[in-house]
């Protein structure tokens, strides 16, 4: 063995163990998400095990469902407009933060980092007795400011952390080269941290698209997003009909993770 | 979503502090207009400061003060500075129960949760496979699912007719389908696959930064493997085991669709008690008290935390 060798030979009962409880876990950790799938293909009209065949009914029956339609167009509308809003604001923060020195800096950055440990339904019902201290009704307008704010911690973070791995010498370069600063962040910066604008956005979307607990509590009553719809009807029971689209949602969801990295990696293979 | 969450590292010396200068504005400085750009910073957060201020931090005290205000018997809340709100919450054993049976739910979550994801995070960190990105990706991944998603999985997994009940009867081990689910069991269970994610990544970040020299030279001095893991490895991880650890728990006790899908009637999570008390009591005052309670209580324990441990590691490792 190198003389990097782990402490813990590799043929030793204790790794063995080790690599068991490896397996045992990440069967635990996906299981779950697999037997959502499975049984949405399940012909069986109780949405349970055992399997009795496959069939795309219950897919069908999803596209059938005005209320899930409208729940997803609310969902999609809600993440887009709120991450948009998250990551203009957090980018311009972080800038601030990594780029500047200037006094009470450390206390601003924690402060911005705040709500990330604050309990989700604190946060919800603060929001929401502001709304009703001012008598207004429960709106969009809520959802998405209450969203925004969810996320931008987040963002936050990740586009510092970007910014701190960047290079300064092009910013320099440019600068001494006489650009301004607006010309400067414009065709220096902005392409440079670009990936972790997208994967800024892209987290923040998906956050919103995935949340329920304060959103529970924001929401209009009648209006739905589709966290919110599946669990109204989970209030009932488990119909194969939510398997399906729970299925939908985790291939979405998926598809967007796989999306933003591929994203990130070739934009930061071209920077 | 990689690992960047490294503080940043200017270089050290003369050279080094020019240049951080010149970034910071220092070329300003030569020219005597640095005073004129001092705000161009406080510009760029004020965004981010004001939506903070308006939307979270105005919005605690105004729970605050709402929870001393006064319900009167038509339903509706007049100002007034009374502690009668406190009073009721305080002194009826009921919400006491809920706060104890949230933090011992809290506590087991993040006991399992550390039990279970400190080896596995050990054997990512140690394993040789090449493909280890991958396994990361996959540990990540389940991050980009809806919560309640993830949660009514569960019902799939443990009900009468889920799947080891199934397996089981199939099996001819039981005949009669075990009560798995609807009650703390499934609660725990849930809560623990939604949290062992944050506590493995963690951990791993924490192993992997170990600088593989100091287990040798243990070995070299002499130590057994156990010893060695004692001595070195372990102390060492104590970091990341520790934002494991508390994000576990923070996130345990504030949790709501969890309990709410897989728990039981007798379950009664505090944010269920909070959500009952607003959403269908309309009972503001006692709410605000509830969530204040509930912010209090979790804030002493970063408090705690944060007196042995730095909350800085906390929030770098969200932005893993």
């Amino acid at each position: 063995m190198s003389a990097a060798a782990p402490r813990i030979e590799r043929t030793s009962l204790t790794w063995n163990v080790l690599r068991v409880l490896g397996c045992i876990i990440y069967l635990f950790l996906f299981a779950p998400v697999i037997v959502v799938i499975l049984l949405a293909f399940n012909s069986a009209s109780t949405g349970s095990f055992p399997m009795q065949g496959y069939s795309l009914q219950w897919f069908g029956r999803l596209l059938e469902n005005d209320s899930i339609g409208d729940a997803f167009v609310t969902s999609l509308v809600l993440a887009v407009s709120s991450a948009t809003l998250a990551t203009l604001i957090g980018i311009m923060a972080a800038i601030a933060l990594v780029r500047y020195n200037f006094p009470g800096k450390a206390v601003i950055g924690n402060l911005l980092s705040l709500p990330l440990l604050m309990p989700e339904v604190v946060l919800a019902v603060a929001m929401l007795l502001v709304l009703k201290l001012l008598h207004q009704p429960r709106s969009f307008l809520l959802l998405l400011l209450g969203h925004t704010v969810l996320a931008l911690p987040y963002v936050v973070l990740v586009m510092q952390a970007r910014l701190i791995g960047l290079r300064q010498h092009y910013e320099e370069a440019a600068k001494t080269l006489g650009a301004g600063p607006l010309q400067t962040f414009l065709e220096i910066t902005l392409p440079l941290v670009a990936p972790a604008v997208i994967g800024g956005f892209l987290f923040a979307a998906t956050l919103s698209f995935d949340d329920i607990t304060a959103t529970l509590f924001w929401k209009k009553p009648g209006i739905e997003t589709v966290p919110t719809k599946i669990f109204a009807m989970l209030r009932t029971s488990v119909s194969p009909e939510i398997n399906a689209l729970g299925a939908v949602m985790i291939a979405i969801t998926i598809l967007l993770s796989l999306l933003g990295s591929y994203a990130m990696r070739r934009l930061a293979r071209q920077g | 979503m990689s690992a960047m969450g490294h503080p940043p590292t200017y270089a050290k010396g003369v050279i080094g502090r020019r240049r951080r200068q010149w970034l910071v504005g220092g070329a300003d400085n030569v020219t005597g207009l640095h005073e004129k750009r001092a705000y161009r910073p406080f510009l760029l957060l004020s965004p981010a400061l004001i939506s903070l201020l308006l939307l979270v931090l105005a919005p605690l005290v105004f729970i605050f003060v709402y929870s001393f205000w006064l319900r009167a018997a038509n339903g509706q809340d007049i100002p007034a500075f009374q502690f009668g709100n406190w009073q009721s919450v305080l002194g009826d054993p009921f919400y006491w129960q809920g706060l104890a049976g949230t933090f011992v739910m809290s506590g087991l979550t993040t006991f399992v949760c550390m039990i279970v994801g400190y080896p596995t995070a050990y054997f990512l960190a140690r394993c040789r496979f090449r493909n280890k990105s991958l396994l990361l990706f996959l540990l990540l991944l389940p991050f980009w699912i809806s919560i309640v998603i993830r949660t009514f999985a569960w019902i799939n997994v443990l009900g009468r007719e889920g799947l080891i009940n199934a397996t089981l009867m199939a099996l001819g081990l039981i005949h009669t389908p075990l009560n798995l689910l609807y009650n703390d069991f499934s609660v725990i269970m849930g809560l623990v696959y939604l949290d062992l994610p944050y506590m493995i990544i963690n951990v791993y970040v924490s192993l992997d930064g170990i600088d593989r020299n100091l287990e040798s030279a243990a070995k070299t001095l002499g130590c057994t493997p156990w010893q060695t893991f004692r001595a070195i490895t372990l102390p060492l991880s104590l970091p990341g085991l520790g934002v494991g650890c508390l994000l576990s728990f923070i996130l345990a006790a504030g949790s709501f669709v969890t309990p709410s899908l897989l728990g039981g009637p007798d379950t009664s999570f505090f944010a269920q008690l909070i959500y009952d008390a607003i959403i269908n009591q309309l009972d503001w005052p006692t709410g605000s008290v509830l969530s204040l309670l509930l912010l209090v209580t979790l804030g002493l324990v970063v408090a705690t935390y944060n007196r042995f441990m730095s909350l800085n590691d906390v929030y770098r490792s969200f932005a893993k």
